[in-house]
């Protein structure tokens, strides 16, 4: 077994591009879920909106990068609005029901026949990706230490994915710290409580509802510009739902959670996928107990083994307080 | 409470709060029973100085009036007790006042504005405060963070400007001093750091108070603040909602325990059925025939006589043979 192959695509993809994308993803539904107590159960829905705003202004409207990244994040916003308005003065399952609902909505109008020519059917997107790696400052080469190492390209949305992934860190750190924070804190907590110390929590949900949707969607352009193309199927529900183990694997409610919870699972999901293969390789697993075409599935099923022990023996997450899990018993 | 932990109590805040004439409790007191001397002990009475006035309030749920008020008042300065049966309409009542739940008719005002349609954190922000039955302490604040949480007018609460804590952390350490002296005050100050979740079922009352009290508010409305309290703190709650009535708040509370009614109360509205049915001082409506009825029942101290049974019964069986009679037509 190349344990040292297998290391390193662990390292390489705790800091990918998927780990980025869904650590901004998870950020999102942090300020929704962990701070809010707001169940949005269409975060990919605010993804899919940023990538197709970004893709269709660019390749079918042929309109200008930056452009199109204003449409995506206009688009978000609207979004946040449209789930907000008719849900947010309701209990929460509702708001639960129509995000997911939503987003499957917005998956099914951008790969419907329909509309392909402007969002290009079940194929997508291609070819609009352009104008962000005409910024591109690395020279064209590899960048390695070692084998661990990237192409310039992948250089480039990584540096800005991780500087988003910061910024983003950097706000939720200083919003949830004032008083504007502790206010939602209180609608998690009990909403008439809130209320009946004079606060709107109509619209306080709603400006959690949309800085969350509007954080998750940065986790949409890195996701289109890093792959150059953009499906409607990655932005199906197990993209809200990965999203949803990292937040509670790094533990709600902390800046760093969604960080470093994205960069568990996707370090964990490499690891176990490698060591499976390299195993069948190896002789040290019988093809007959497992091949590796089932390992994809497989590893996701060790994952899912793993987070339960996660929550058996720490439900508080990574970075959570256990006194806090207790006080949800009395 | 012994009469000289009240006094210390008293002194321990008058510097927190405007309370004109500090000293005695008997001040406050005496100017609201002189103010409601002359007032008549009859449902809906006209108070001198009302500070809040309803008019008509019915709220149905489906075909049942939960709420069915003609007209009452209350006077500012006093402490108002909201008594009555299981399923009088007390606690719809109060959600009716405070905007949580809106009438079917019906017009309300406070202080002179009319709070039909307001909602229920403009109704806070007006100077009206509430707390509920089943303690709302959020659980996974501490109790200072609970305490700052009430203070109103927080220009940190603004999303914009909470990304800077220079343009809020003066007002911030304000509130905290506030906050501070009065959870000395309920002598919860040792409790300061502790997530609210982890306080005993008074303590959490307390909390609940003393956060409402971070409001600023003209008129606090307690829904049972004696439920689920050990007795040991119910004589310092009792203080604290006499408290009130001494830094010029007027108090309207739901209670179920009479012996707190009778002492803390300057006057008392009795409701059932979702009516009011009886209004006065404290001594005089307990001894009222119709809340004696609506509380025991009309006919709880009368013994039937041999013969009114007998009656009772032939017409209760000439009833059963009459529908008898008619489901066998109709069958027919």
């Amino acid at each position: 077994m190349d344990w040292q192959r297998i290391i390193i695509n662990a390292l390489e993809a705790s800091v990918g591009l998927q780990a980025v994308v869904f650590a901004l993803a998870a950020i999102g539904l942090n300020v929704h879920f962990g701070y809010t107590g707001l169940l949005n159960f269409g975060q990919s829905g605010f993804l899919a909106v940023a990538a197709y705003g970004l893709a269709v202004t660019v390749a079918t409207f042929d309109l200008p990068f930056w452009l199109g990244i204003v449409f995506g994040l206009l688009g978000a916003v609207v979004l946040a609005l449209l789930l907000g308005i008719p849900t947010l003065r309701l209990r929460a399952d509702y708001l639960a029901i129509v995000t997911i609902a939503a987003a499957e909505i917005i998956r099914l109008t951008v790969r419907s026949v329909t509309f392909e020519g402007t969002f290009g059917g079940s194929d997508g997107r291609q070819g609009f990706a352009g104008g962000f790696y005409d910024l591109n400052p690395y020279p064209k080469r590899q960048y390695n230490i070692g084998e661990f190492g990237f192409n310039e390209r992948q250089m480039w949305i990584l540096t800005v994915g991780w500087v988003l992934v910061a910024l983003s860190c950097l706000i939720v750190f200083l919003l949830m710290r004032s008083p504007w924070g502790r206010v939602l804190k209180a609608i998690r907590e009990d909403e008439d409580a809130v209320r009946s110390l004079g606060k709107n929590v109509y619209s306080y949900k709603m400006q959690s509802l949309i800085i969350g949707g509007v954080l998750g969607s940065l986790g949409g352009f890195v996701y289109a510009l890093g792959q150059a193309s953009i499906q409607p199927d990655i932005f199906g529900t197990d993209t809200t739902f990965f999203a949803y183990t990292i937040l509670i694997l790094g533990g709600a409610a902390r800046v760093a959670s969604p960080v470093v919870g994205a960069i568990v699972f996707w370090m964990l999901l490499s690891l176990t996928d490698n060591v499976l293969n390299e195993a069948i390789d190896a002789g040290y697993i019988s093809s007959s107990v497992i091949n590796n075409t089932q390992v994809g599935q497989f590893r996701f099923m060790l994952v899912g083994l793993l987070l339960m022990l996660l929550m058996i023996f720490r439900p508080q997450g990574i970075f959570g307080d256990r006194r806090e899990i207790a006080l949800d018993a009395r | 409470m012994p009469a000289d932990q009240t006094e210390a109590a008293a002194e321990g805040h008058t510097a927190t709060a405007s309370r004109p004439d500090a000293g005695s409790r008997r001040g406050r007191r005496d100017a609201a029973a002189l103010a409601l001397k002359d007032v008549p002990h009859e449902p809906g009475a006209p108070k001198p100085d009302p500070i809040l006035v309803a008019d008509g309030i019915k709220r149905q749920f489906g075909g049942l009036t939960a709420v069915d008020v003609d007209h009452v008042e209350l006077q500012r300065g006093a402490i108002t007790a909201l008594i009555g049966p299981n399923g009088a309409g007390k606690t719809t009542f109060f959600n009716l006042l405070t905007g949580f739940d809106q009438p079917n008719s019906g017009i309300w005002s406070f202080n002179g504005r009319s709070l039909s349609g307001v909602a229920a954190h403009r109704v806070a922000r007006l100077g009206m405060v509430r707390t509920f039955q089943l303690t709302k302490a959020l659980s996974k604040l501490t109790v200072i963070e609970n305490m700052r949480l009430g203070a109103t007018g927080q220009r940190g609460e603004n999303v914009f400007r909470a990304l800077f804590r220079s343009v809020w952390g003066a007002q911030e350490r304000e509130i905290t001093t506030r906050a501070d002296d009065l959870l000395e005050r309920f002598k919860l100050d040792a409790k300061r750091q502790d997530f609210a979740g982890s306080l005993s079922g008074g303590q959490r009352k307390l909390l609940e108070m003393a956060r409402a009290l971070m409001v600023g508010p003209e008129m606090v409305m307690l829904d049972e603040p004696m439920a689920g309290v050990n007795p040991a703190l119910t004589q310092s709650l009792l203080g604290h909602v006499k408290d009130l009535r001494e830094d010029g708040m007027t108090v309207l509370f739901v209670e179920h325990d009479m012996d707190m009614v009778r002492d803390i109360s300057d006057w008392v509205i009795v409701m059932a059925q979702g009516k009011v049915i009886a209004e006065g001082p404290p001594d005089s409506v307990m001894g009222d025939q119709r809340v004696i009825d609506a509380y025991l029942g009309s006919h709880h101290d009368a013994v039937l006589t041999e013969e009114e049974e007998q009656e009772v019964l032939a017409k209760a069986e000439e009833a059963l043979e009459r529908e008898r009679a008619e489901n066998e037509e109709t069958a027919q």
